[in-house]
């Protein structure tokens, strides 16, 4: 294998700056689309829990085709053709109007994906702590959805927060499909680099140890949260 | 809705059933690569010998913090290095994709071997059998039985997976789609096409599994 | 035939056996009894190899089970042993339960094993399950048919550990009454058991265990009647009046 190695080029500009930015967005994408898939994730998964209804059957039409679809897909339906089928007032507005298209166009595809993976994790947590203290509450003359806000709910979404740290970490990875549509996060700029310098080595290096990072600092701030919130007892309760 | 231009789903069906093509071959040779790799990677990961543990387990666990996009651009680079000539980007995909989805089919396996009860692997020294006896009579019939269910349902994703060779324009499902869409200047038409195959494919499969696997519990 | 010299045995820190030391003689049956924790299960486990220990040396048969020269599975194949939770494999009948070491660790031809099977089946009362699985059979009739599956190996000497503890109650006495035949047809037996009852009837030596030592190691009339020490006294007033 004939490869000449230069390390030193990732410490040259504009390489550096380049990797650099490229980091900050994937960083920037992930939370973002985190925070997304937080929110709608948990309300999915609480209506998904409930015992019947119009509530459930809706979270249950969003789960199933947001984890059906591959990402990418997705990520393609909200650039390309969500402009088009929306009003034409609003079709323009985003296309004009909207700033960073790009940024926000990826963070709303990414976080609804991964938005129904954590609504199925809320789910099955709830339902896990449920089928033990649900009819310890009842019996105590609680109603059911009393039962339910009061207990299974808060309990439920303390028992996945460890659980939830696979999601994250699924959604950092899901930021790299943000380069289909021209993000320059840190994949897209890792190939950049190699484009330019040919060294693949090098830059694809940079980029598996900046993921690697980024999935330690999730893990580890999972699981302080974890700890803080006593997940792992109530786990090992419902088991 | 009156100008978009259903027809030419109909007139580009060869060329997207074409991409289906590569897309399920992708999908038989990541599994089935990823199956025996992921089988060697547990044994490694289950052995008591820390120097072939470690190694192992130390690869599952990068696989599986990386984007899929950038494993494949790392085979794209490597693989033709390795070699010492440029080579298809479909071999360099392959390879990707079975090293990746290894890692996923390893902990699958291993969760199966790991949740046979300790008894079984006692009781079966206990009689005077040989640790490769009880792995192969005891141990993996029961791991087999549960692990399956957990395969099936990785293929789906595996199946979801094979649209980012997208990345290295590769000619699978979305990527004729997609070259037919910038063509024919007809992207809502196409890509509605492309997600809704996906998720007749993905949800009918994915029920039907669920349904199975119900119908075993009963 | 079983020989256990100042056996020690530590996980991490804790210290679960101290300085054990005892024998069973051939066609002997001893009971090994004592408090939660005292380790009866971690010695017997010692001595067809399955749990390792640091100290001591125990023979089987004249063959030391600590040595790294000794071929263990062979050493195994002539120990028959009995768990508590029973262990049967859950994939295959009660007859391939039983036939699957012959088969494949005395090499016995599948006919000539399962023959051996159904005779040992029929022995334990049990004649009419060949074809059960496991999850079709009670605690009692899974506990038999483990019993037949050691017995099948033609083994010189047979552990139990704690065989009754897992059932119910109704169905101890079908068990106890298969190792009291056992015992009388002579089988050398170490038998970790709460079953004082069935220690009176059936052993010739009582073992006490407490805290990794084992305190008394007497002839079961004289255990029964006058123990030596104050803590086998303490165990079993609390044992025999409950």
């Amino acid at each position: 294998m004939n490869y000449r190695w230069n390390w030193s080029i990732l410490l040259q500009e504009p390489y550096t700056e380049w990797l650099w930015s490229g980091l900050q967005l994937t960083v920037a994408i992930s939370l973002a689309s985190w925070v997304v898939a937080l929110s709608i994730g948990v309300v999915a998964g609480v209506m998904r829990s409930l015992p019947g209804g119009a509530l459930r059957a809706v979270a249950g039409v969003y789960i199933d085709v947001f984890r059906n679809v591959p990402p990418l897909v997705q990520l393609f339906l909200w650039y390309f053709v969500f402009p088009e089928i929306v009003p034409e007032s609003v079709g323009l507005w985003i296309k004009r109007d909207l700033p960073y298209p790009e940024f926000v166009t990826a963070v709303v595809a990414i976080g609804l994906f991964a938005g129904s993976r954590v609504a199925e994790q809320v789910r099955a947590g709830i339902e896990q702590v449920g089928s033990h203290l649900l009819p310890a509450a009842l019996a105590t003359g609680l109603r059911p959805m009393q039962a339910y806000r009061l207990i299974l709910v808060p309990l439920g979404l303390r028992a996945i927060v460890g659980p939830l740290t696979s999601e994250f970490l699924v959604t950092v990875k899901m930021s790299s499909l943000s380069l289909t549509i021209g993000i320059l996060e840190l994949t897209a700029q890792s190939r950049h680099v190699e484009n330019y310098t040919f060294q693949g080595f090098e830059a694809f290096t940079v980029a598996t140890v900046g993921y690697l990072v980024i999935g330690l600092c999730v893990t580890g701030l999972m699981r302080l949260i974890d700890d803080r919130v006593g997940g792992a007892a109530l786990r090992k309760a419902s088991s | 809705m009156s100008n978009f231009d259903w027809g030419i789903i109909a007139k580009s069906w060869g060329f997207l059933a074409e991409g289906m093509a590569l897309s399920a071959l992708l999908v038989l040779v990541a599994t089935v690569g990823g199956l025996i790799l992921g089988f060697g990677l547990a044994l490694m990961r289950l052995s008591q010998n820390r120097l072939i543990a470690v190694p192992a387990a130390a690869y599952v666990t990068v696989m599986r913090t990386l984007p899929l996009v950038l494993v494949l651009f790392w085979f794209y680079f490597l693989v033709p290095l390795a070699i010492g000539r440029p080579i298809g980007s479909l071999a360099s995909a392959l390879i990707a994709f079975v090293m990746f989805e290894a890692a996923f089919y390893c902990e699958i396996i291993r969760a199966g071997i790991n949740n046979v009860r300790p008894g079984q692997t006692e009781a079966g020294l206990a009689s005077g059998l040989r640790r490769f006896q009880v792995m192969r009579h005891i141990v993996m019939p029961q791991a087999l039985r549960a692990m399956t269910p957990l395969v099936l349902n990785q293929i789906v994703i595996v199946f979801q997976d094979t649209s980012l060779v997208y990345v290295v324009a590769l000619h699978d499902f979305l990527t004729n789609a997609s070259i037919i869409a910038a063509r024919d200047g007809r992207p809502t038409e196409m890509y509605t096409l492309v997600a809704v195959v996906y998720l007749i494919i993905c949800l009918s499969s994915t029920k039907a599994l669920d349904y199975w696997r119900k119908g075993r519990a009963a | 035939m079983i020989v256990l010299k100042d056996v020690h045995k530590s996980y991490g820190r804790q210290q679960i056996l101290r300085g054990c030391s005892a024998s069973v003689s051939l066609g002997e049956v001893v009971v090994v009894c004592g408090p939660s924790g005292s380790g009866k299960s971690t010695l017997i486990k010692c001595v067809n190899g399955l749990v390792p220990f640091e100290q001591g040396t125990i023979t089987v048969d004249g063959v030391s089970v600590s040595d790294k020269t000794t071929d263990l599975p062979a050493l195994r194949a002539k120990i028959g042993m009995v768990f508590q939770n029973f262990e049967l494999y859950p994939h295959m009948t009660a007859l391939e339960n039983v036939s699957l070491a012959q088969i494949h660790v005395l090499k016995r031809s599948r006919t000539e094993a399962n023959a051996r099977s159904e005779a040992l089946l029929a022995r334990v009362g049990l004649g009419t399950k060949l074809a059960s699985r496991p999850s079709q059979l009670s605690g009692g009739q899974q506990q038999r048919v483990s019993i037949a599956r050691a017995l099948a190996m033609d083994p010189k000497a047979m552990l139990f550990d704690e065989p009754t503890s897992a059932l119910d109650p109704e169905m101890i006495n079908e068990v106890l009454e298969v190792m009291q035949a056992l015992a009388q047809d002579g089988m050398t037996m170490m038998v970790v058991t709460h079953e004082m009852g069935f220690a009176q009837r059936v052993a010739d030596r009582v073992l006490f265990m407490d805290g990794g030592e084992i305190l008394e190691d007497t002839p079961k009339a004289q255990f029964f009647k006058e123990p030596a020490t104050e803590r086998a006294r303490q165990f079993l007033t609390k044992v025999l009046t409950h």
